[in-house]
């Protein structure tokens, strides 16, 4: 029976916590688009994606209309495309951004992801011309993202891939610098990808995924901190408590509006992500409720602590709300997309190396970070090969997104606008780890992938 | 199938009416009512049988946000599965 009480529970949760849907990700399956002329390989996909895609715009805004409950985002990942490149004589991957690109605006969605290759254990045919195009892909279209995995637990990571990932990341920043070096902003280096994430930029539909699945990810950062303002000076067993309670509530939202997507476009419920996904609006952080539970500012001694106890409050809460969870499921700590992040970033207290501790103990990586616009290639490469370290060994998917501010210098700002916020270049130390990224070759897969 | 109409703000008179007003109009069943007035501010909740509605929700949703705002008040009007998923279990 519906009360009162928990009506307004709800409203007060929408209307002034924030409390939305980030993403209705449609995931929809490429493999049947191959062609060795590319032309009509992109005219397959073109078809493909418009006809799967076309009412996901408008099931969406029902759906929001009808619950009442925000879906900011409505999205597509696709086939990693250097798997539907692969069967071009000629490949040419620009030709296929722009395909998806124009694919993308005719949908209406904002973005679509999947401008992606998997080389965690080496390069396949198409990788490498993909993975060439990043930069020009980025620089040319507003929709796309685009991602590498280069290593996974177990695989090992590629440090072929992530010497080549540290230009090409420096390449997609100096291609846009006139535009706030977007490029990079809209690409991510992972190890361990999930294949059903329905967040960007990391989002692609994964090889054993069907033909099309809707896959959902919640949000609510300001619902969590409200509720633990309300809650007071409780023992941290408490906060746990009110935690898992909220993530619940969250999740259950997010398996509801899934479902009802999935049911109006007669398409699969995949998974809900359970992330806390902050954006850059007052009261919608991570960061605040890592300060909510008592620490002066993010970033200071106990932030890993505090933390590791909301990503798991949050698995924990939420994993019983949905029939199947999947994507990242934890909480985000993109430094840019964040408040309370940005704050504790300018007055120096947030750190790289505070950030890098934290990968270990929560969703995703070192997300949204601006570095100094001279930051050499293979610094970049070896900080990717650090993350991808912690995610391999961790067995978690870990990622790189971070942003060469061209002409830029640490204490100077970067913004981007909308959801990737702005925030401060971020200092980084700079000792050279040329040698060890030119020895390339593949650091082999730890003990923790023989499972069997 | 029902909604729940929430209305929040400031107290005046006729808020009740005014929103009873617009559900009948639109063949809108009000099946409960709770409201408490706190100080100053008002706070009701109808649930309202939509089985009959002559327009669809999506646009009942628009016109009494509408009315919220012309009358200085906030208005939701939601499908009830977001609550009974919220907080059943």
């Amino acid at each position: 029976m519906l009360n009162a009480k928990d009506i307004l529970e709800t409203i007060t949760m929408i209307d002034e916590e924030n409390l939305d849907i980030r993403t209705i990700t449609m995931g929809i399956s490429l493999l049947e688009c191959a062609d060795s002329d590319m032309h009509k390989l992109c005219d397959r996909v073109y078809d493909k994606i418009t006809r799967r895609a076309e009412k996901l715009v408008v099931t969406g805004e029902t759906i929001e209309k009808e619950f009442g409950i925000p879906i900011i985002n409505k999205r597509i990942s696709i086939t990693p495309a250097a798997m539907v490149l692969a069967s071009a004589d000629k490949k040419d991957a620009t030709l296929l951004a722009k395909t998806l690109e124009r694919a993308a605006v005719t949908c209406g969605v904002n973005f679509i992801g999947g401008f992606s290759a998997l080389v965690q254990k080496g390069f396949a045919a198409g990788d490498r011309e993909l993975i060439a195009a990043i930069p020009e892909a980025l620089s040319e279209t507003e929709h796309i993202c685009a991602s590498v995995n280069i290593g996974s637990t177990k695989a090992g990571i590629n440090m072929d891939a992530v010497g080549m990932m540290g230009r090409i990341i420096r390449d997609a920043a100096e291609k846009t610098a006139g535009r706030n070096c977007i490029g990079p902003a809209k690409l991510v280096v992972l190890c361990n990808a999930p294949e059903d994430n329905p967040f960007m930029a990391g989002a692609f539909h994964g090889a054993g995924e069907p033909d099309s699945v809707i896959n959902v990810g919640v949000s609510g950062p300001g619902v969590v901190r409200a509720a633990l303002k309300k809650a007071g000076d409780c023992d941290l067993t408490g906060v746990a408590d009110i935690i898992k309670r909220t993530a619940f509530k969250i999740t259950r939202m997010g398996q509801l509006v899934a479902q009802e997507a999935s049911r109006r476009l007669g398409v699969p419920f995949g998974i809900v992500d359970l992330s806390l996904a902050p954006t850059p609006a007052v009261g919608d952080s991570v960061a605040h409720i890592l300060e909510e539970m008592g620490l002066e500012c993010c970033g200071a001694c106990g932030t890993t602590a505090a933390l590791a106890l909301l990503n798991d409050a949050v698995k924990k809460g939420g994993v019983m709300a949905s029939s199947h969870v999947g994507g990242l499921s934890g909480a985000f700590i993109p430094v840019t997309e964040d408040a309370g992040m940005i704050a504790a970033a300018q007055s120096g207290c947030l750190r790289i190396e505070k950030l890098e501790a934290m990968t270990a103990v929560c969703s995703v990586g070192l997300d949204m970070i601006n570095l100094p616009g001279d930051t050499p290639a293979e610094v970049i490469s070896a900080l990717i090969a650090d993350e991808a370290a912690i995610g391999m060994v961790n067995s978690k998917t870990t990622a790189v997104r971070v942003i060469p501010a061209i002409g830029k210098k640490v204490g100077e700002e970067l913004s981007f606008g909308g959801l990737l916020g702005s925030g401060p270049i971020m200092p980084i130390n700079t000792v050279s780890p040329a040698r060890f990224i030119a020895r390339g070759g593949r650091i082999p897969a730890p003990m923790q992938s023989l499972k069997n | 199938m029902r909604a729940v109409i929430t209305v929040i703000g400031k107290d005046a008179v006729g808020i009740l009416a005014a929103v009873a007003t617009k559900c009948s109009e639109h063949h809108g069943n009000v099946t409960e009512v709770t409201q408490s007035v706190l100080q100053e501010l008002f706070a009701m909740i109808m649930v309202v049988d939509i089985q009959a509605l002559d327009i669809p929700f999506t646009q009942f949703a628009e016109e009494m946000e509408k009315l919220g705002a012309e009358k200085h008040l906030v208005i939701h009007a939601m499908h009830e599965d977001i609550f009974n998923a919220m907080h059943t279990i």
